[in-house]
């Protein structure tokens, strides 16, 4: 169950895979975007990590509050609104229930397709983040759920992004915004927030 | 000052300053404002240079024009917390903004401006 501490551990496990797989992300990104996702997340990472060790929380809406503003003012890409609209949103379910984490992480996803517009196959995070709230309602998340939906992108064309400029070339690559997810739900695992 | 102003939402920002020196001949009485790259002068899209540059137009009302995705996506955030009256336009990004602009310093009524818009819409 998330509480503030183990929200902010959650995090920080986040920021620190982001920032050993940044040189990946931007690998990825290279391929079928504008190349600085790795960049742009390991900032925007960095800036939440000082936003939550620079105060004390009372609640895990502060918390992820306090996180969504840090990503949303740094990332400087696509993800910095992306993320920044589903943890304003996780935050917000956090308020209302915060023991059913499944409603949470479903608030996130539903954030983000408010914010992108984009749907399950269009090659963004929402392709991860759909299979993974469906996994959380019936309590089977796990690693290998998570890998096969990043990994599930490759063949995908892209609809919508800088990557669907590209049109049938977008095939064949994973989806950065899909990895980065990625390494949210696998830290969510890691910290033993479940 | 015109009733609407202006604002231009760019990856770049040269993109932005050079339109914002092509639109001020057209509409010198019209407050155009932009935000462009992000914070640190990179290339990207700021949630807080867009905040900023909603604030500064001096119009209420505000038009808005954007290049690419996160561009429109921070708009939308900003939109949401501002106290302004923002309008955001999904239309070829430089001439849609031309238009708008001529036509707001001609005193051309908003309703008429939109129309104008709309076969530029392309995203």
């Amino acid at each position: 169950m998330l509480t503030v501490e183990s929200t902010i551990k959650w995090l920080n496990l986040f920021s620190e895979k982001v920032e050993k797989n940044k040189d990946y992300l931007s690998e990825l990104d290279q391929a079928i975007g504008d190349g600085d996702h790795g960049a742009n997340m390991a900032r925007g990472v960095a800036a939440m990590n000082e936003a939550l060790s620079n105060k004390s929380f009372d609640s895990i809406q502060d918390v992820l509050k306090t996180a969504a503003m840090a990503l949303l003012s740094k990332i400087g890409g696509a993800s910095g609104p992306l993320y920044g609209s589903a943890l304003i949103a996780m935050a917000k379910q956090a308020g209302e229930d915060r023991s059913d984490l499944a409603s949470i992480i479903q608030a996130g996803s539903d954030g983000i397709q408010k914010r992108g517009k984009a749907e399950p196959g269009d090659k963004t995070m929402v392709d991860v983040w759909v299979p993974v709230v469906n996994a959380l309602k019936n309590n089977k998340l796990s690693a290998d759920i998570i890998k096969k939906a990043v990994q599930d992108t490759e063949p995908l064309k892209a609809k919508k992004g800088r990557a669907s400029y590209l049109g049938d070339r977008s095939i064949g690559h994973i989806d950065p915004g899909s990895m980065s997810s990625g390494y949210l739900f696998e830290t969510l695992i890691e910290g033993d927030t479940l | 000052m015109s009733e609407y102003g202006v604002l231009l939402v760019s990856h770049v920002s040269e993109i932005v300053e050079g339109l914002t020196a092509l639109l001020k001949e057209v509409a010198s009485d019209v407050s155009i404002t932009s935000a462009g790259g992000t914070d640190d002068g990179g290339i990207g899209s700021s949630f807080d240079k867009v905040q900023a540059a909603v604030e500064a137009n001096q119009s209420g009302k505000i038009l808005a024009f954007y290049d690419l995705g996160s561009s429109k996506m921070n708009l939308e955030m900003v939109k949401e917390v501002t106290d302004k009256e923002i309008t955001l336009f999904d239309t070829a990004f430089i001439e849609s903004a031309y238009t708008a602009s001529a036509l707001l310093q001609a005193g051309v009524p908003i309703e008429e401006i939109k129309k104008q818009l709309e076969p530029l819409k392309i995203k």
